[in-house]
């Protein structure tokens, strides 16, 4: 059940640390200043959360400090498609993250299974062919903390999820250019974060030679028009359109081109699902086999009325939200406002892509009392969401048909 | 190919928003310090010690309340083996115990 925090709750105090911040900042002061603004209370268990500002960002939720994993305010989801850059969740896996990056010495090296080695500057890249497309980048684990039996990991709500455009060189441009060898099998991609201890595992991701040459995966450079923010992968990141944001590997440094497969642990033993139909198992049970994470599944939101809200009865009220898939494209959105007994389709605006967040909306008149509004997206290829949630070890791929609870009088 | 001139107003933006730029394009953060500790009891310092290396104190406080020593001693167990947490056999026990009593059903 989607349930999220009242935001007029914590309207006050987060305009008083905004006020706060730019005080500091005509003062001249040290501009980023780690002060928690205020807390949110996410919807179970032990999901109290301090928010706080990070640099680029705005306050957003503290999932944890080290490494840094933060996640976007689900208000910001109504404000709009686009999630600005300075909301954008952050998502790192190893303590040993860059802080400190020279743009003008980074390079990209491109090596393994090729012809000619590459050592490419930003400045190389940003002189080979562009491209620009919105997607949605979402963690594997967004929403993990609804699963019930709860499970170990990152606990977080709705909000390691966003919608941006990316604008960068394909990677089909970059590895034709260094001529990829008949025998290569997959592509590996690490990044500058490196493990605090020395036993971690680096963080190294891999694709298959054919998704990495398909024309859509990304070396971006940018983000809703800007350089990307540090905590999102500065200055180039993976951009793996839908699929889950583990193979959008930030601050890339080392693209190698592999004649094998990867078997490292985040390939071989994290971020796998089970191998079947619904990535699902009997909650509390183990998977006699998995298989690595891949596309999103179809999932969607009500954006413009929050659960526990009390609404006007006896005159329309408007619903909006979004809906999002692994790149088929969402193809209906049905809402119900009665628990799930009738749907209506609501109506899709502009299409920003297959990849993007898409926007839906309808309008409900309401009986005075309780009403459970309940949202629930269809792509091009047929694929839905489940009435029930599913349940998978890891916490992964949360689906289910959302639910909001309103009050009209 | 995109105009170099958005590219400066970003670093202009950046500089705004990090403590420090020392050129149009090195950018330097500085995240905030860590103010989670572990709560205390019997073993919080074993925690504290060998849990910090890798993460702050909230990786452990935000888990899921109540659950029971399986869980924590397959967590610190979890660290150990496949994060290569350097955690001597003899402290795997004890930390796990505190854990659950800390942060569990009360082990």
């Amino acid at each position: 059940m989607q349930r999220h925090h009242d935001p007029l709750r914590h309207s006050a105090p987060r305009r008083r640390a905004l006020r706060a911040f730019c005080a500091a900042a005509l003062a001249g002061t040290p501009v980023f200043r780690a002060f928690a603004a205020e807390s949110v209370t996410l919807p179970f268990a032990n999901g109290e959360r301090p928010l706080a500002r990070y640099p680029q960002k705005r306050p957003l939720i503290v999932v944890t400090q080290r490494p840094p994993q933060l996640e976007t305010p689900f208000e910001v989801y109504n404000d709009g498609i686009v999630t600005p850059n300075d909301a954008f969740f952050v998502r790192y896996h190893l303590a040993g993250i860059p802080t400190d990056i020279d743009a003008t010495t980074w390079r990209l090296s491109v090596k393994g299974r090729v012809q000619t080695p590459l050592s490419l500057s930003l400045a190389d890249l940003k002189q080979m062919e562009a491209v620009e497309y919105y997607a949605v980048n979402q963690c594997s684990g967004n929403s993990r903390g609804f699963f019930e039996p709860r499970v170990a990991g990152g606990q977080i709500g709705n909000g390691a999820m966003g919608n941006a455009k990316w604008r960068g060189v394909p990677l089909r441009v970059v590895l034709a250019r260094a001529g990829v060898l008949d025998d290569a099998r997959q592509v590996k991609f690490d990044g500058l974060d490196v493990p605090a201890a020395r036993g971690t595992p680096d963080f190294v991701k891999a694709l298959d030679v054919d998704h990495a040459m398909d024309g859509e995966v990304l070396l971006a450079y940018a983000m809703n028009g800007e350089d990307l923010p540090f905590l999102n992968g500065y200055p180039v990141r993976l951009v793996v359109p839908g699929w889950y944001g583990t193979y959008w590997v930030k601050h890339l440094s080392e693209i190698t081109v592999l004649e094998g497969v990867l078997n490292d642990f985040w390939m071989s033993t994290a971020y796998r699902i089970p191998d079947n139909a619904c990535a699902c198992v009997p909650p509390g049970t183990a998977p006699a086999s998995t298989v690595p994470i891949g596309r999103f599944d179809v999932r969607s939101f009500v954006t413009s009325v929050r659960d526990g809200a009390r609404v006007p009865a006896a005159t329309p009220l408007a619903l909006r939200g979004i809906a999002f898939d692994g790149g088929y494209g969402i193809r209906e959105v049905a809402v119900s406002v009665d628990g799930g007994k009738t749907w209506r389709s609501a109506a899709l605006a502009r299409d920003y892509g297959k990849y993007s967040f898409r926007e839906w909306q309808t309008s409900a008149t309401l009986s005075p009392g309780e009403h459970r509004i309940m949202v629930r997206a269809v792509n091009s290829i047929g694929q839905s969401q489940p009435p029930e949630p599913l349940w998978n070890p890891a916490g992964y791929m949360r689906n289910v048909v959302e639910t909001v609870r309103v009050r009209a009088a | 190919m995109p105009s170099p001139l958005p590219h400066r107003l970003g670093a202009t933006f950046v500089a705004i928003g990090v403590a420090a730029a020392t050129s149009a394009f090195a950018l330097r953060i500085e995240l905030p310090a860590e103010t989670g500790t572990f709560k205390p009891g019997a073993g919080a310092e074993l925690a504290q010690r060998q849990c910090v290396t890798c993460h702050s104190a909230d990786y452990v406080s935000i888990q899921p309340p109540r659950k029971p020593l399986a869980f924590w001693k397959a967590e610190v167990e979890k660290m150990r083996k496949v994060y290569g947490a350097q955690i001597p056999d003899d402290q795997i026990e004890p930390i796990a115990q505190y854990l659950a009593r800390a942060y569990g059903d009360g082990g």
